[in-house]
C-alpha cells in the first residue's frame, strides 16, 4: 500500500504537508510556528507556553468551553506543547470529522480573544504546573544545569519560564505576542490520514489562503560563546535520593555531527525514539553506562538525551545515584566511560546494532497515524523534512571514526556543566 | 473519502481465541499494516498473595524473573532483546502479574522463547537479586517523596482500611528488605503456572502461526501446587469521611485524592458508573472538575476524576495538584461538585456529549497493536465476550440519566468520603 506525501505553499506563506495513510478511519492535523521559549527575553520568559495556554480561551466563533466538546464529542484529541524553537497544536479525529480542526485551527490563528479575566485565571494554572514540576527533584537539578549552560542564549530559561515573569506580565504582552508569531509565513501545517489529497488540499486552501502574511519576526539571535571551562554546580532538596546532571555542549540538529552523537547516546545510555505518541521504548540494560553504573550498583538508572534543536543545545546524562555512593565516586566511573569511547576502537557491530534499534522503533511507533503527522511537521521547526527522511540513512553512515572523533571533540570537561542533586534527608519528626 | 485496507473493530470473526491443555489461553488478531508484534498478557500470581510482613514479594519476583534464567545470564537476555529492538518487562498488580513486549515480526520466536524462559525457570541469582533489591528501595525512597504517590497510597489505605486493596503492592522499605532470595525462588515455584493465564498476540502474522509458537514454549509448562487466590473479604466502607495527611517537607504544591469506593468492572453499574465519571471529571478538559477547579477558579493545572474499576471493590475518586494555600478551597468546590453530582446527576445533554465520545474514540484506542492487545486482555479478564467491542456502541447509547444517578449514589457518599493530602 503506497502512502501519498505532497508538500504544498500556499500564496501568503503557509505551508501544507499532506500525507495519505489508509490503515485506520482516523487523520491527525498539526499547526507548527515558528515560535518558542528561545523568543523570550528577560522579564517575558515563559510567554510562548502561556499563550499556547491562551489558544483554548476561545473566539468569537468559538467560545472556549464549545471546542473542548465538539473535538470530544466526535471521539477525537486535542492538545498542544510548547517548545525552545516551536509551538505546536494538533487534533486527531475520526477521518470524516476532521473539518472541524481545519476550520478551528484557521480561526485561532487569527482570532483568539485572550480575554483579561481568563488570562487572569490561566496565569495561576501555569504558575500551578510550574509548582508541580518543582516538586521533582529532576526538575530542579535540569534547570540549574540549563540556566548554568546558556548565559547569552535564550535557551538559558525553561520553557515554562521564571516565576517572577509569570507574576507580572499581562494581557497586551501576551497578545502582542500572539499577534506578532502566529502568522501563515511563520508556520507549517502537517496532516497525515485517511484523506484524499486534492479534496484535502482544496479544503485547506479554501480556509487558509484568506489568512494575510504578516511580518515574519526575526529571532533572537544571540549565539553562546564557547565554554570556557568546566562548570560544577549543586542543587538541594528534601529526600534520600542524590542525581547527577553532566550535560555537554553539542550542535544543532542540522550539524553533521549530530547523527554521529545520535549513535553515541544509544551506545552509552540506549536507544531514544523520535516519536511522541506510544510505540513504547526498548530498554537500555546492554549499554555502556548502564553496565559501567548500574550494574556495578554505584546507580540505580541512567538515561540519556540529545535534542534536536535549531541552535546548539545540550547532550544530557541523568544518573540516579545508588544511596551507598557519593556523586564524585559515580562521576570518576562515568568518566572512565567516556574516555573508554573517546580512546579504544568502537566495534562495527555495535552501531549496527544501534541502527537495527533506530528502525525498530519506527516501526512501532508508524502504527500511529498521531506519530505520522507528528514527524511530518516536526523536522521543518529545526530544519527540513528531509533532515527526518534521512535520518536513519544518515545514522547508517556513521563510522566507529565518526564516533571517536564526534566523542573527544564533545565529550570533553571544559565542554560540559555537572549538576549535582544533594539530597538533604528526611525531616526529624 | 474513499478508504481501503483498514481496520474494523475486533469481533468474532477476527479474534481467534485458544486453549491450551495446560490452561493457558491464547487471543490474536492479525494487523499485516505493521511490520511488529504486541504480546501482553498476564498470570495468576499477583501480591494478594503476598503476605504483610513480606509485602512487594510478587512484585520483587515478577522484576526478578529476567535477571537470569537457568539458559540465560541477565546480560545475555538483554543482549538479544536490545540488539533485536525487542523489548519484553513483568509487572506485579493485585491478582495478576502483567507483561508486555514487542518485536519486528521475525523475532517473534525470540520474544516467546525469552518470555517462556523467564516464566519457567528463572534462577534469582544472589548478585541480582541485591542489585535489584537497591534499586526498588530507592524506588520507594522516590516514592516517599512525591506527592502525587503518597497522595494515592493514603487514600487506598483510607478507603480500604483492612482489605488487602489498602496495600500498596510495592510494599515498603522495611518489607523489602525483609525478603530474602529463598522467597523469590518459593514464591516462584508455588504460584507460577500456566492455570489462569493470558497471553494476547497483534502483528503482521497468522494466528495459527502464533498458536503453534506459543504451544511449542509454553506447552508442556505444569504446576500441580499452583494455588487458588485467597477470597477477597467485604469491603466496609466508611462512616463518616476520614481526612489524612501527609506532610512532605520542601514541596511546592500539594496533591488531593478525594473519593469513594467504585464498582468491580463486571458489575451491571460499571458502564453507567464510567459515563457519568466522564461527565464528572474527564470529558473534554477533564468534565465538570476541570471546569470548576481549572477553569473557572485557576486552582491547578491538574485536576481530574478517575473510575478504577478491576475484579474486586474499586474506587472512584477525584485528584489535583494545588498551591498549599488553596488545599480547603479546591476540597470544597471537589466536595460540592461531587454533593450536586449525587443530587441532580447528569443531564440528557452532558450524557450524550460522554456517550458520543465512547463510541467515536474506539479507532483511535484500537489503531496500534498496543491498544488491541489492550482490548483482547480486556474482554478475557472480565469475560466480556469476543463481540464486546461490537456491541459496545449499542451498550453505551442504551445508558439514561437514571443509570447514571443510580450508579453516582449507590458509590459516591459526599458524606463518608475518603480524603487525603499529601505535600509541604
Amino acid at each position: 500500500m503506497k502512502n501519498i506525501f505532497s508538500t504544498h505553499l500556499l500564496n501568503n506563506g503557509l505551508k501544507v504537508m499532506l500525507k495519505e495513510i489508509h490503515t485506520a478511519p482516523l487523520i491527525s492535523s498539526w499547526i507548527w510556528y515558528r515560535v518558542g521559549s528561545r523568543d523570550e527575553v528577560s522579564g517575558h520568559t515563559g510567554i510562548s507556553h502561556w499563550c499556547e495556554h491562551m489558544q483554548f480561551k476561545g473566539t468569537p466563533q468559538f467560545p472556549p468551553s464549545y471546542l473542548d466538546r465538539a473535538i470530544s464529542r466526535d471521539g477525537g484529541i486535542w492538545n498542544a506543547f510548547t517548545y525552545f524553537d516551536w509551538t505546536t497544536y494538533f487534533e486527531t479525529m475520526p477521518a470524516e470529522k476532521i473539518d472541524l480542526s481545519l476550520r478551528l485551527e484557521a480561526d485561532r490563528m487569527v482570532n483568539s480573544l485572550f480575554d483579561e479575566k481568563e488570562v487572569a485565571s490561566e496565569r495561576t494554572v501555569v504558575i500551578s504546573e510550574r509548582e508541580g514540576s518543582e516538586n521533582e527533584p529532576i526538575f530542579l537539578l535540569g534547570e540549574a544545569v540549563q540556566n548554568a549552560a546558556f548565559r547569552s542564549h535564550p535557551y538559558h530559561h525553561e520553557i515554562i519560564g521564571d516565576l517572577t515573569d509569570l507574576k507580572s506580565m499581562n494581557r497586551d504582552d501576551l497578545y502582542g505576542h500572539y499577534r506578532s508569531f502566529y502568522i501563515p509565513n511563520n508556520a507549517v501545517m502537517s496532516v497525515a490520514g485517511d484523506f484524499n489529497t486534492t479534496e484535502m488540499l482544496s479544503r485547506i486552501q479554501e480556509l487558509y489562503t484568506q489568512i494575510p502574511a504578516g511580518i515574519a519576526p526575526a529571532r533572537v539571535a544571540r549565539p553562546e560563546p564557547a565554554a570556557r571551562g568546566e562548570h560544577r554546580l549543586t542543587a538541594e532538596g528534601p529526600g534520600e535520593t542524590a542525581y547527577l546532571d553532566i550535560s555537554y555542549h553539542t550542535p544543532a540538529a542540522n550539524d553533521p555531527d549530530f547523527f554521529p552523537l545520535t549513535v553515541l547516546d544509544s551506545l552509552l545510555t540506549g536507544p531514544s525514539s523520535l516519536n511522541m505518541f506510544g510505540g513504547g521504548g526498548i530498554s537500555n540494560k546492554t549499554s555502556r553506562l548502564y553496565r559501567a553504573l548500574v550494574e556495578k550498583e554505584l546507580a540505580v538508572s541512567v538515561g540519556g538525551g540529545l535534542v534536536a534543536t535549531a541552535d546548539p543545545y545540550l547532550y544530557s546524562v541523568v544518573i540516579t545515584l545508588n544511596p551507598n555512593h557519593t556523586p564524585e565516586e559515580v562521576l570518576t566511573a562515568f568518566d572512565k566511560e567516556i574516555v573508554r569511547i573517546q580512546d579504544e576502537p568502537i566495534p562495527a557491530g555495535e552501531i549496527s546494532r544501534a541502527i537495527k534499534q533506530a528502525r525498530a522503533l519506527f516501526a512501532y511507533s508508524s502504527e500511529n497515524i498521531t506519530n505520522q503527522a507528528f514527524w511530518l511537521g516536526y523536522a521543518e521547526m529545526f530544519s527540513t523534512y528531509d533532515w527526518f527522511l534521512n535520518y536513519l540513512e544518515n545514522l547508517s553512515r556513521v563510522t566507529p571514526a565518526d564516533l571517536q572523533q564526534v566523542a573527544q571533540r564533545y565529550f570533553r570537561p571544559q565542554n560540559r556543566v555537572v549538576g549535582i542533586f544533594r539530597p538533604t534527608g528526611l525531616e526529624k519528626k | 473519502m474513499k478508504t481501503m485496507n483498514r481496520q474494523s473493530l475486533p469481533g468474532q470473526d477476527d479474534i481467534t481465541r485458544t486453549s491450551l491443555s495446560n490452561g493457558i489461553t491464547i487471543l490474536t488478531r492479525s494487523n499485516f499494516n505493521s511490520p511488529s508484534v504486541v504480546i501482553g498478557g498476564y498470570l495468576s500470581c499477583g501480591s494478594l498473595f503476598d503476605p504483610d510482613e513480606k509485602l512487594g514479594l510478587a512484585a520483587f519476583t515478577a522484576e526478578a524473573l529476567l535477571r537470569g534464567s537457568r539458559k540465560h545470564t541477565f546480560q545475555k537476555i538483554f543482549d538479544m532483546l536490545e540488539s533485536a529492538g525487542a523489548s519484553l518487562s513483568f509487572s506485579a498488580g493485585g491478582h495478576t502479574v502483567g507483561f508486555t513486549g514487542r518485536a519486528l515480526v521475525e523475532d517473534l520466536p525470540l520474544l516467546l522463547s525469552l518470555l517462556a524462559d523467564s516464566v519457567r525457570h528463572p534462577t534469582f541469582p544472589d548478585e541480582q537479586v541485591e542489585r535489584l533489591r537497591a534499586q526498588i528501595l530507592t524506588g520507594l525512597s522516590i516514592r516517599a517523596q512525591d506527592t502525587a504517590d503518597m497522595a494515592a497510597i493514603t487514600f487506598d489505605q483510607i478507603l480500604y482500611g483492612r482489605h488487602p486493596y489498602a496495600r500498596p503492592n510495592d510494599g515498603w522499605p522495611e518489607t523489602v528488605q525483609s525478603i530474602t532470595r529463598r522467597d523469590l525462588v518459593e514464591f516462584h515455584h508455588l504460584h507460577y503456572g500456566p492455570r489462569g493465564s493470558v497471553i494476547a498476540v497483534v502483528g503482521a502474522i497468522n494466528p495459527g502461526t502464533i498458536a503453534e509458537q506459543v504451544e511449542a514454549v509454553l506447552g508442556s509448562w505444569h504446576n500441580p501446587s499452583q494455588p487458588d487466590l485467597p477470597a477477597l473479604p467485604e469491603l466496609k466502607l466508611l462512616k463518616k469521611t476520614v481526612t489524612q495527611k501527609v506532610r512532605i517537607q520542601g514541596k511546592f504544591q500539594t496533591d488531593l485524592v478525594i473519593g469513594s469506593s467504585g464498582p468491580r468492572r463486571k458489575d451491571t453499574e460499571f458502564l453507567s458508573a464510567s459515563l457519568g465519571n466522564s461527565v464528572l471529571g474527564q470529558f473534554g478538559m477533564d468534565g465538570r472538575i476541570g471546569e470548576v477547579v481549572r477553569e473557572k477558579s485557576g486552582l491547578a493545572y491538574t485536576a481530574t476524576s478517575s473510575l478504577n474499576a478491576g475484579i474486586g471493590p474499586g474506587s472512584w475518586d477525584v485528584s489535583a495538584g494545588v498551591n498549599p494555600s488553596n488545599i480547603q478551597k479546591a476540597r470544597d468546590l471537589i466536595v460540592q461538585e461531587l454533593t450536586r453530582f449525587v443530587d441532580q446527576g447528569v443531564t440528557a445533554e452532558e450524557l450524550s456529549d460522554s456517550q458520543s465520545n465512547f463510541i467515536g474514540r474506539l479507532p483511535l484506542s484500537l489503531e496500534s497493536n498496543a491498544g488491541v492487545v489492550g482490548a483482547l486482555i480486556n474482554i478475557e479478564r472480565f469475560d466480556l465476550g469476543l463481540d464486546y467491542y461490537r456491541r459496545y456502541p449499542e451498550m453505551v447509547r442504551a445508558v439514561t440519566p437514571e443509570d447514571v444517578l443510580t450508579a453516582a449514589r449507590k458509590y459516591l457518599h459526599p458524606d463518608r468520603l475518603a480524603v487525603a493530602v499529601a505535600g509541604p
